[in-house]
């Protein structure tokens, strides 16, 4: 085994819940550290949580660094990247592994900026590999592979981190499968002492409200979804009136929420949700890869664009050159006449 | 009763390509992209973290100072906040910056807001439509040893040096109460910020950096040489300043390429394809048989 080459995952909760891509984070460290014959650490900070623990060794740590303090009750940026940051640096670990979640997002360029180490945002895939550095004629072993989308998700890109330590990445939740908790996993975990410096209080969280997801897309059969080519609150209805008759759920690409027709909670691709339905409509969606990324694996997809090159008619079954304005209300009165 | 004060604010700002339409003209048939087809555009999330800057002058009065880092042409989006109210503009441009990640990135910012001086308020945008990485923020306030205030939605309250926002993110929201100096990352929601003001614009039209005056002197006849719109343009405050490494206090081994942890070991390119594809006509017989198909097929029940 070997200790200097430990894979930590940060754990995040709130109120006692475990936030879903930490538990996928575990599966997918596990599965690394079993590669490079190292162990998975994970760091669990807030207050009185101690008893999540168990829950983190079944799915798949092999220690945990328990930080317990009152000042951790709630997330704040100043207090976690103190205590996640002086652990780093205690511990020197080879990969650390944080969800692309608000609050991981905020807090992972914290920690990267006070190590002065490379950081890569919002992973999709993270695998171990090496790498040639030609302009050092050098070979760096057993690096992780950090697989991201950039430029709007034009491109995929693999970033390495060679030199710096920990090799941070954050990842998005629901790219990486989660496995099944086993009961039977034994763990170690090890309380840790936390310090903070006065100006680490510096902001007070007035208050926080949070909900639960009120579309649930990953699961739905049926999605209309609607892009750039649906520009106004009419042609949007059009989109839910679809979306009705169906049974189906309403799906958007990044320029539709961007217009602020809808919600992002609505968001298909790589910023988004990814989803696989039987039926997937793209109405006036032009296709970037950012948004195929996240709807390709559909069984059916209809496109409609008025643009014939739109590039979502690459991966469309059935193409329809036109206005959603006009193609819509056929699709609906189509659909209406066959139920009567 | 705490005294009235004013604001000093700093926003950090980038040129992007706009990578939100990506047409069929974007992509090659081979699936890669021509980049150059895409227009740079003012940071979408920027404009907003601008506007939040310019709406805290405007009620308590202080300044507001736009900084870039990126090749000439970005001298572009110096104009647009400029155009909109901006006090300051500086561009920072070297081949020592370039091919910097986020954490150069954000050094180089850092050393470029200490030569400034003085401030209260750092403000960027959420993040950058090119990247999309959202680190640069966070990199920069650990860098200035200030807090910060990420998916900053608006400002409640600023009053001495406390000032209390509502934060905004998926399936959340939070209202802090924060100490100055520090930082926020402002979300698109924020506002809707503010078109360029005819007066400034007009103002501000000639204002340029020096590598811009072989161009403009095509368009200005009048002045007879560089030095001659040089000295006119420092005359009348229009010379955007452009920073080199050499203009501040860094440690050269930490900036650009030289200076960035990660790097980029592949790209590629994603060609997604189906099979087997079919033209639906955009008629009614054309949409009929199509539902048919469907039914047929049980995809629509």
């Amino acid at each position: 085994m070997t200790a200097e080459r430990n894979i930590w995952v940060f754990i995040e909760q709130e109120n006692q819940h475990i936030a879903e891509v930490s538990l996928e984070l575990l599966g997918k460290g596990a599965e690394i550290a079993r590669q490079l014959g190292s162990e998975v650490w994970a760091v669990l900070c807030g207050d009185a949580v101690g008893n999540l623990a168990e829950r983190v060794i079944q799915h798949g740590a092999d220690h945990v660094l328990l930080a317990e303090d009152r000042e951790l009750g709630i997330y704040r940026t100043l207090p976690y990247s103190r205590v996640l940051t002086n652990l780093a640096r205690q511990w020197k670990p080879y990969i650390f592994l944080i969800g692309a979640t608000p609050v991981g997002r905020d807090l992972a360029p914290r920690i990267a900026s006070a190590l002065k180490v490379g950081l890569t945002a919002d992973c999709t895939d993270l695998q171990i590999g090496d790498y040639v550095s030609k302009k050092e004629q050098v070979v760096y072993k057993d690096l992780l592979y950090q697989v991201r989308p950039a430029f709007g998700g034009n491109i995929i890109a693999t970033i390495v981190n060679p030199k710096t330590r920990p090799q941070m990445a954050t990842v998005r939740e629901g790219v990486m499968r989660r496995g099944e908790p086993n009961p039977n996993r034994k763990g170690r975990v090890e309380r840790v002492k936390v310090a903070f410096e006065p100006t680490d209080f510096a902001l007070r969280v007035l208050s926080r409200e949070t909900r639960e997801p009120t579309v649930r897309l990953k699961d739905a059969a049926v999605i209309v979804a609607a892009g750039a080519g649906v520009d106004s609150p009419e042609e949007f209805e059009l989109v839910r009136e679809l979306a009705n008759v169906l049974g189906g759920e309403v799906g958007a690409s990044r320029a539709a929420v961007d217009a602020g027709f809808i919600s992002r909670e609505h968001q298909i691709g790589q910023t988004g949700s990814t989803v696989r339905p039987r039926l997937y409509i793209a109405a006036g969606i032009s296709g970037a890869i950012q948004h195929r990324a996240g709807m390709d694996q559909s069984s059916k997809i209809i496109a409609i664009n008025t643009d014939p090159n739109a590039p979502i008619f690459q991966i469309a079954h059935y193409k329809i050159v036109g206005d959603v304005a006009e193609v819509l209300p056929m699709l609906i009165k189509s659909l209406r006449e066959k139920a009567k | 009763m705490p005294l009235n004060r004013i604001y000093h604010s700093v926003v950090l700002v980038k040129q992007v390509p706009d990578t939100r339409n990506v047409t069929g003209e974007v992509m090659t048939a081979e699936g890669t992209m021509n980049r150059s087809a895409l227009p740079a555009i003012f940071n979408p999330e920027d404009l907003n973290a601008l506007e939040m800057a310019l709406s805290i002058k405007d009620q308590h009065g202080g300044s507001v100072t736009v900084i870039t880092m990126g090749p000439m042409q970005a001298a572009e989006v110096l104009r647009e906040a400029l155009f909109r109210g901006a006090d300051r503009v500086v561009l920072l441009s070297d081949r020592k910056f370039a091919g910097a990640d986020t954490q150069a990135t954000s050094y180089t910012l850092k050393c470029a807001i200490e030569k400034l001086g003085r401030y209260d308020l750092v403000f960027c945008g959420r993040q950058a439509i090119d990247g999309d990485t959202a680190q640069v923020g966070p990199q920069l306030a650990e860098k200035l040893g200030i807090p910060q205030i990420t998916y900053a939605e608006s400002i409640i309250d600023l009053e001495g040096d406390e000032l209390v926002v509502r934060r905004s993110f998926e399936l959340g929201t939070e209202l802090v109460k924060c100490k100055l100096p520090c930082l926020l990352t402002v979300v698109g929601s924020a506002n809707r910020p503010r078109p360029a003001s005819a007066r400034k614009r007009i103002e501000n039209k000639m204002a340029a950096i020096p590598s811009e005056y072989p161009k403009l002197l095509k368009k200005w006849p009048e002045f007879e040489n560089e030095q001659s719109l040089d000295k006119y343009l420092e005359q009348h405050k229009l010379s955007i300043e452009v920073w080199t490494a050499a203009d501040l206090n860094v440690n050269e081994n930490e900036l650009g390429l030289a200076g960035s942890p990660t790097q980029v070991y592949k790209v590629n390119y994603v060609v997604l394809e189906t099979a087997d594809s079919k033209e639906i006509q955009p008629t009614v017989d054309g949409i009929q048989e199509l539902i048919a198909e469907l039914v047929k097929e049980y995809i629509v029940e």
